[in-house]
């Protein structure tokens, strides 16, 4: 049988897709997909295009390899463009000249950044924001300019505006209208945000029409309408989109009087054959600029091409959640009250830096629309009752107040009718997941994601499809299994247990006896940081169960090299040692920054390099900072009353003292510290799993504070203790935590769940309420009398030292590491720059 | 193209339940021993994922009883009897050669 040619034009989150769902639903292989992309990677996730300053790579953000196509025998042509099409002849002709037959084509050409055509816009230092290819100059061109305007304060303006401050310029964002995200916000609202984006360090120009761009050949500055002047070194352009229709236009495609290719609600164009999805789509006067909706569409013309004629599609929910870090800025439906009568409800606190409207209907019934700027938890809950059109509580004001944990909010997952969407990116909904669980035998979540493809697209639905599961769960009497892998049918907590009662101390007994099979990275890892704890022997001793980073005594790197961090208790340090550090530096040739935690990181060493850089450490005096491993890392501090004229007491040598103390604890997951000489907190003490305060009358001691990802607080434990009841508080915390945790949970994260919270653990620590508080201090003191520093003993047995190589039968080195140097310092090449060769 | 079987070294020199790394016509290949079952695997030392010459530093494990290595730098997982990618995600197969132990010494087969 001769296959149908479908020919996809533009190959980007919606084309992609579109090739994806055909290959999977055309069963009986009638189609052969061929796919044709201007630029020179197959389609990536533009929606986390900002990650790409976070590191991501071109990968990272690849939807799929060249081999996925190359596997379902799709076409791929890459950095290849049509440029016209023939619709008598059914031919289209790209611009490397191919000429090829189609059956019928789907335009998903995407869009283009609209640049407004002001005088002087074409000088250099003007980006859009679109591509990964933008990206990649504004970082380039970033590097000579310490300031950058950031045209257009919607969605994408923000978000790029963040990324400019990220490059480490001075940002300003210049939007034409009244308010930031004019389209998504309310005046109320945009005020809130601008707030919030200001308190981050941006400048925020509203009412700012551009006269022109001002500067030689390259950008200098902008001119506006009322004559005032911003002078800036670089520009990024967000200043909304434009389908683009061009080739549509050019074959004679009927296009909307505003732009946009015209499509009927079976998404064909004027022409029969001719398809049109996503962003280039015009469709009853509207664009529809989310990736969602573009998914909508290519799902609805594969299902009438394989058979189902009677799929449309007959618009989209445009609600928007924004995802700059530290700022949370949701809507959805009306954001104005329109022609129905309606009522608002609004919380504006200003010192919170929280504004949020909902919008509702006379009889108090529905919800029409909403804005949340500051604090947008509610989003997927609101989302919900507003899609679904569900009933309102009583009082709708409680589904926006700031809720307490044990408080029940008004509307549950329970309460969501089966048509509700749970993920938007692949469109299932809580139906599909119920049936997923039910019929399909997904008796996971990762089953669920592997069968509907829920959260396998942006990833936000993530923790709503895990509260769907957990409540089905318990519905059907089930409980949830907290195993921790397919090994062990125990969790982290009785694997403790089960060490502790019955002393077994290898891996290869407890699976035996309480597991099967040999293991994995899960498994293995937790077993072995729990024999530490417990036992407190040589972590290499169990080399065969650890992580790369213990297994080696170094923090492994993305180019496969390790960082040496030596301990530096309390961050003091003579002139003398810091002059072998910076020996070491100097003759291994390594990078050298100082961390956060007040030690010094050499970072660029090789496998083979760590034994004699320690040895020099070692004899020099410094001890292992086990900085690679899940344990304490470090105990910072301030100067404290020995020197500074606020201090109460001597910070300094406490926090000495106690990262001395706990110095090689291994643990669920790192633990840091702070000790601060007086309120005024120097030492960041309460963001830190356990900081300590000086006192008139002695230390506050803080537990569960977190900065990294998720900042956390810490909680007040106990105020005005004397040194030795702090000491037994630190250590009986810190036990429980090592017996109750999860693996890789934090303290901060531990807490949140932990039930009963801060009341629960005060009772323990302080009043022994378990009755364990003996035990528990005595385990503790038997790990800080057994410490050994693990870099000492290693170098001290040759059988340890003979995996410190990088090849068993070669002194060769790794080639494939190799360094360029960046401000006179070492730093590994990049791929693109070092022209990869394959093995 | 040829084949031909390579002594990368005694059995002795080959941690146990370890991977390590030999250099096999300036090929970097992974070898790990398992001496429960007295198994042994190579594979290439590349992980795919981030193309790092890594693989060797891996955990060893099983999935569903498959034997398979975990890559240190994000915790991909290969099959070590058939190279392929058995954890979730996007990311190629890798290629596994042939062992065999004789008289004290690891062969691996390899083309020249
Ligand atoms: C920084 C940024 C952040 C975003 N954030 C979000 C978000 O949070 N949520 C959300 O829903 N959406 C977001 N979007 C929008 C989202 O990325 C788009 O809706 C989506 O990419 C549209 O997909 P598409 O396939 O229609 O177009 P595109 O992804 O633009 O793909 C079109 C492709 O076709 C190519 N092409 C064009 N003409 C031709 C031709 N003649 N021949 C061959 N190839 C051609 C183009 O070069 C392009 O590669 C964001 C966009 C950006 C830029
Ligand atoms: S925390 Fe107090 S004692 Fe410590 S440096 Fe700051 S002001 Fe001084
Ligand atoms: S390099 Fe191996 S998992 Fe990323």
């Amino acid at each position: 049988m001769n296959r149908k040619n479908i020919i996809v034009i533009g190959n980007g989150m919606v084309g992609y897709k579109f090739c994806e769902r055909l290959f999977n639903k055309d069963t009986k292989k009638q189609f052969k997909i061929i796919t044709f992309c201007e630029e020179r990677r197959p389609a990536y996730d533009r929606v986390r295009l900002s990650a790409y300053f976070e590191g991501k790579t071109a990968e990272d953000l690849s939807m799929a390899s060249i081999d996925w196509y190359k596997e379902r025998n799709i076409d791929l042509y890459l950095e290849d463009k049509i440029i016209s099409i023939d619709r008598v002849n059914k031919t289209v002709t790209s611009s490397k000249g191919k000429t090829l037959s189609f059956d019928k084509i789907v335009m998903a050409t995407g869009s283009s950044p609209f640049v407004p055509p002001v005088p002087g816009i074409d000088k250099a230092g003007v980006f859009v924001y679109r591509t990964i290819d933008d990206l990649e100059d504004i970082i380039a061109y970033a590097k000579k300019c310490k300031t950058c305007v950031v045209i257009g304060g919607g969605l994408l303006g923000l978000e790029a505006a963040k990324a400019a401050q990220e490059l480490g310029l001075k940002t300003d964002v210049v939007e034409f209208a009244s308010r930031l995200m004019p389209r998504q916000v309310d005046d109320a609202g945009g005020e809130m945000l601008k707030r919030l984006i200001e308190a981050q360090g941006m400048t925020v120009n509203l009412n700012k029409n551009t006269k022109n761009i001002v500067g030689d050949v390259s950008v200098t500055g902008m001119k506006f309408a009322d004559d005032s002047v911003i002078n800036t070194e670089m520009i990024i352009i967000s200043a909304g989109i434009r389908p683009r229709d061009e080739l549509a236009k050019a074959c004679g495609v009927t296009v909307g009087s505003r732009g946009g290719v015209l499509v009927n609600s079976s998404l064909k164009t004027s022409d029969d054959n001719i398809y049109a999805i996503g962003e280039c789509v015009v469709y009853g006067d509207m664009i529809y600029g989310l990736v969602a909706p573009g998914f909508i569409m290519a799902d609805a013309v594969v299902e009438q091409l394989t058979g189902n004629s009677a799929a449309t599609f007959t618009g989209a929910d445009m609600s928007t959640k924004l995802k700059l870090m530290g700022t949370d800025v949701a809507s959805f439906g009306d954001i104005e009250p329109q022609d129905i009568p309606c009522k608002d409800i609004v919380l504006n606190n200003p010192h919170t830096g929280v504004y949020k409207k909902l919008l509702i209907s006379e009889d108090g019934n529905r919800l029409l629309g909403g804005v949340l700027v500051g604090d947008a938890a509610e989003y997927g809950t609101l989302l919900q009752i507003y899609q679904n059109k569900m009933q309102l509580p009583a009082d709708p004001m409680s589904l926006i107040l700031p809720r307490n944990d044990d408080a029940e909010s008004g509307i549950g997952i329970g309460d969501l009718p089966n048509t509700a969407h749970i993920c938007s990116c692949e469109n299932v909904t809580k139906g599909d997941v119920l049936d997923a669980i039910e019929n399909q035998n997904c008796d996971s979540i990762s089953a669920i994601k592997s069968y509907t493809k829920a959260g396998t697209g942006c990833g936000g639905c993530v923790p709503m499809l895990t509260d769907l599961y957990q409540y089905k769960m318990a519905q059907d009497g089930i409980e949830v299994s907290k195993a921790l892998c397919e090994h062990f049918a125990l969790s982290r907590e009785e694997m403790y247990q089960v060490v502790r009662a019955t002393g077994i101390n290898t891996f290869a007994d407890l699976i035996a006896q309480h597991g099967k099979g040999t293991g994995c990275e899960i498994c293995k890892p937790t077993a072995a940081s729990i024999f530490a704890s417990v036992f407190n022997e040589h972590i290499l001793s169990h080399a065969p169960l650890q992580d790369s980073n213990d297994a080696f005594l170094a923090n492994i790197q993305q180019d496969g090299t390790y960082s040496v961090i030596p301990g530096i208790p309390g961050g003091e340090i003579t002139p003398d040692m810091l002059m072998v550090i910076a020996q070491v530096g100097k003759d291994f040739d390594l990078y050298t920054k100082i961390t956060g935690g007040q030690r010094i990181d050499l970072l660029g060493a090789r496998l083979d390099q760590l034994p004699a850089i320690w040895n020099i450490l070692i004899n020099a005096g410094f001890k292992s900072g086990h900085a690679y491993g899940k344990s304490l890392r470090t105990v910072k501090s301030c100067v404290g009353s020995t020197w500074c004229r606020y201090g109460v007491q001597d910070s300094t040598s406490l926090a000495i003292e106690l990262e001395i103390r706990y110095r090689g604890l291994r643990s669920p997951h790192k633990i840091k510290g702070a000790v601060s000489g007086c309120t005024r907190e120097c030492a960041e003490a309460q963001c830190k799993d356990f900081g300590v305060i000086a006192t008139e009358k002695g230390w506050n001691l803080y537990v569960c504070g977190n900065g990294g990802i998720k900042p956390r607080h810490a909680d007040l434990l106990a105020s005005d203790i004397d040194k030795d009841t702090l000491i037994k508080y630190i250590d009986i915390f810190l036990m429980y935590y090592i017996k109750t945790a999860d693996r890789l949970q934090r303290t901060a994260n531990w807490m949140m769940k932990l039930p009963g919270g801060l009341d629960h653990l005060k009772a323990v620590v302080i009043d022994d309420s378990l009755a364990i508080n003996t035990e528990l201090e005595a385990q503790m003191q038997h790990v800080v009398d057994t410490y050994e520093c693990e870099w000492t003993s290693t170098l001290n047995d040759p059988e340890k030292l003979k995996r410190f190589k990088h090849f068993i039968n070669s002194d060769d080195q790794d080639e494939t590491v190799q360094f360029t140097r960046d401000r006179e310092q070492i730093r590994p090449l990049q791929h693109s720059e070092k022209g990869l060769r394959d093995v | 193209m040829n084949k031909e079987w390579i002594n990368v070294g005694a059995v002795v020199n080959f941690a146990k339940d370890l991977g390590s790394c030999v250099k096999v016509n300036g090929l970097q290949i992974a070898v790990f021993n398992l001496p429960k079952n007295n198994q042994w695997y190579a594979v290439q030392n590349l992980c795919p994922h981030d193309k790092r010459m890594v693989l060797s530093r891996g955990i060893i494990g099983d999935k569903e009883g498959e034997p398979k290595v975990t890559c240190p730098l994000h915790k991909n997982s290969f099959s070590l009897k058939n190279g392929k990618h058995v954890s979730e995600g996007d990311v190629d197969d890798i290629t596994t050669y042939p062992v065999k132990v004789k008289d004290g010494d690891v062969f691996l087969e390899v083309s020249v």
